[in-house]
């Protein structure tokens, strides 16, 4: 009866994504019907074609590279669970997390540590753990367009490495990046609210 | 065995007849009001019975969830998460003030958090986005016993079971025949109508007949779909010489619109039976029909239109400017074209209830059959029709800001939300322009504006 059941059963391995996540049975049944609305042809998978079809994202200057960060390896599928994995990234984060938390498992999607890993890759575009002078280039000039000239961006990237860097190398680690950032609220920033 | 068989034969006769006499009792009950324009009301005491139903059956699902402990997956029609409305400056400023200790000033600057916030905003519409869910039906708060409809199917108790089983028979035995009896019968009277009336020479006698023909046929198939239509504000109603123009959700807005007024129709030539009907229509008044080469040329279709708006005899034109059937929630960007004319717009909007059975087509899902199927085996189409007052292009405006003033009008009266995003993004891509936008602002945030920078 129906063809979108909310029947928790449906979706497949449900109880290992919410341990993995930290999901609510209820936000993975809302996420899950926001998967197979994205994913036009029933398919069963999303391709880079169904999250380009967003508008409001193809209108993000970052759109392209949040893209890729469901594809990770090359791969040219994400299914429900990758899907959810990337989404886990901006579960607010509660105090019951920290509280039952065994230190013997690994850290939650959500913790800091891995919002921070999440933004640091958005820069990193070669994944050697640095962001180099160019690649900061890169992003700035897709956070800008047309608008801005090369000189200015230079000087700009060119200043931004320098007053991250510590160890200078000339290019930021994820280290030297968390750093710089350690006074900001990244939980807050960094996280999405799912409705009850 | 052998005794029944006499009388078997009897059975069935009577069966037979009886049933054939109360078929045509209904069709004879529906049709001749329909001719006449009156209305019994009984529509409105079917709609009253069955809300009173489907009260009962959510609340029974309520009750069923209850006792397993578990809550009723309810539907959010604004979306399912938590948004701040702040604008991109507002937002990156926060970031950058929550990041840092120095004194925040407005000395153009980039920092490393800057990214938080295109971050999260993508991954906003990764989760929600305010276009995406505008092409699937809307779905709704309490269920309406039809199980296309049903998302909790988990908490349904016998006797609901045994309340939707009963539906499904009414639904399907009694209501679709009779529905599909009526459709038959007015489609057939409409070309049978409009081509006999079609030989009369041209003159009062023809034209009256010719309106009353199509709406006696359109009143007839608005009867084979249960369509339960409230009219306000009759006296907007369009005038000769002006263009019409409403929110689009499916193919039967037509037939809606046109039960209450008398129209010219636009639209594309097609074959079939669509073609025949089309064809026999032209003959008792002038619709502006084109040929599948002709939609293409602009100019042709703005002169064709313009030609038929400056006749002052000639009927208002009925156009649906979205271009493409849109879920009820909301209304898209309209397209210029029609706003171009110069002529007096008529903004109607529709707002279906989709307790009832929705009417949105999602053409990429259903065919027009199917399509056509599942209204017939709806409770009903129950909708609000309103009437706004016309409105002309003003001194300085430009057609896109016409259109987009008569967008909102539209939206406003009938509670919908009203986007600038194109209904075309059902099926493109969304254009880099506004795109651009977003870098505009950001880049003024890290460099200030060009002519600070020069004079520096």
């Amino acid at each position: 009866m129906g063809s979108r059941s909310s029947h928790a059963a449906r979706i497949p391995d449900v109880d290992s994504i919410r341990r993995e996540t930290g999901f609510s049975q209820a936000s993975l049944i809302r996420l899950y019907h926001r998967f197979q609305a994205l994913d036009r042809n029933e398919k069963g998978y999303l391709s880079r074609v169904d999250l380009q079809q967003i508008g409001a994202l193809a209108v993000n200057p970052l759109g392209d590279r949040i893209i890729d960060s469901f594809f990770p390896d090359g791969s040219l599928r994400v299914d429900f669970p990758g899907f959810v994995r990337v989404l886990a990234h901006f579960r607010p984060v509660d105090d019951e997390d920290n509280g039952n938390r065994d230190p013997k498992e690994p850290e939650p999607l959500n913790s800091r540590m891995n919002k921070l890993r999440f933004a640091f890759q958005l820069y990193d575009l070669d994944r050697d753990g640095k962001i180099s002078r160019h690649e900061m280039l890169q992003v700035l000039r897709l956070m800008v367009g047309v608008q801005v000239t090369e000189e200015q961006l230079e000087s700009i990237a060119d200043r931004t490495v320098q007053e991250a860097d510590e160890d200078g190398d000339g290019a930021v680690s994820f280290l030297e990046f968390a750093k710089s950032l350690e006074k900001m609220n990244i939980e807050q920033k960094m996280s999405i609210r799912i409705l009850k | 065995m052998f005794l029944l068989l006499p009388f078997d034969s009897l059975i069935v006769n009577l069966l037979g007849i009886s049933l054939t006499v109360l078929f045509t009792l209904l069709l004879v009950f529906i049709i001749v009001p329909a001719v006449f324009g009156v209305s019994f009301g009984i529509r409105k005491l079917y709609m009253k019975t069955l809300l009173k139903i489907f009260a009962w059956a959510t609340l029974r699902m309520e009750r069923g969830a209850k006792e397993k402990n578990h809550q009723l997956y309810k539907p959010y029609t604004n979306g399912i998460i938590a948004k701040d409305p702040t604008s991109l400056e507002e937002e990156i400023k926060e970031i950058r003030r929550s990041g840092s200790s120095k004194a925040l000033d407005n000395t153009p600057d980039f920092e490393l958090s800057d990214i938080f916030y295109f971050c999260r905003k993508g991954m906003e519409t990764i989760m929600d986005d305010e276009v995406t869910k505008r092409f699937s039906a809307e779905e709704l708060e309490s269920w309406n016993l039809l199980s296309r409809t049903n998302y909790n199917f988990q908490y349904i108790s016998l006797r609901l079971t045994v309340l939707w089983g009963l539906g499904v028979l009414i639904r399907y035995c009694f209501l679709l025949p009779l529905r599909i009896a009526l459709a038959f019968t007015g489609i057939s009277l409409l070309v049978v109508g409009t081509t006999m009336v079609g030989y009369l020479p041209n003159g009062r006698l023809k034209e009256f007949l010719s309106k009353h023909v199509h709406l006696m046929c359109y009143r007839i198939c608005v009867r084979a779909l249960t369509a339960i239509i409230t009219y306000h504000d009759r006296k907007n109603r369009p005038r000769n010489g002006g263009i019409c123009v409403a929110n689009h959700t499916s193919p039967i807005d037509v037939i809606i619109l046109a039960s209450d007024g008398y129209y010219a129709m636009v639209g594309q030539v097609h074959g079939g039976l669509m073609g025949v009907i089309q064809r026999a229509m032209v003959k008792a008044c002038p619709h502006v029909w084109f040929e599948r080469s002709e939609v293409k040329d602009r100019h042709l279709v703005a002169k064709r239109l313009t030609e038929h708006v400056q006749d002052k005899s000639k009927l208002p034109i009925l156009i649906f400017p979205e271009g493409t059937c849109i879920n009820n929630t909301s209304v898209m960007m309209f397209k210029k074209g029609s706003f171009e004319i110069g002529a007096t717009v008529y903004p109607v909007a529709i707002k279906y209830d989709p307790q009832f059975g929705d009417a949105f087509w999602n053409s990429s899902k259903y065919g027009m059959v199917t399509y056509l199927l599942r209204m017939m085996t709806s409770w009903a189409i129950v909708c609000s029709v309103w009437y706004l007052p016309p409105m002309t292009r003003e001194g300085e405006e430009d057609a896109v800001q016409f259109a987009n003033r008569v967008k909102s009008a539209i939206a406003r009266q009938g509670g919908l939300v009203d986007l600038l995003w194109d209904g075309g993004l059902k099926r493109e891509k969304v254009k880099d322009t506004f795109k651009e936008e977003q870098q505009k602002l950001y880049s003024k945030m890290i460099v200030g504006n060009q002519e600070d920078r020069s004079r520096s």
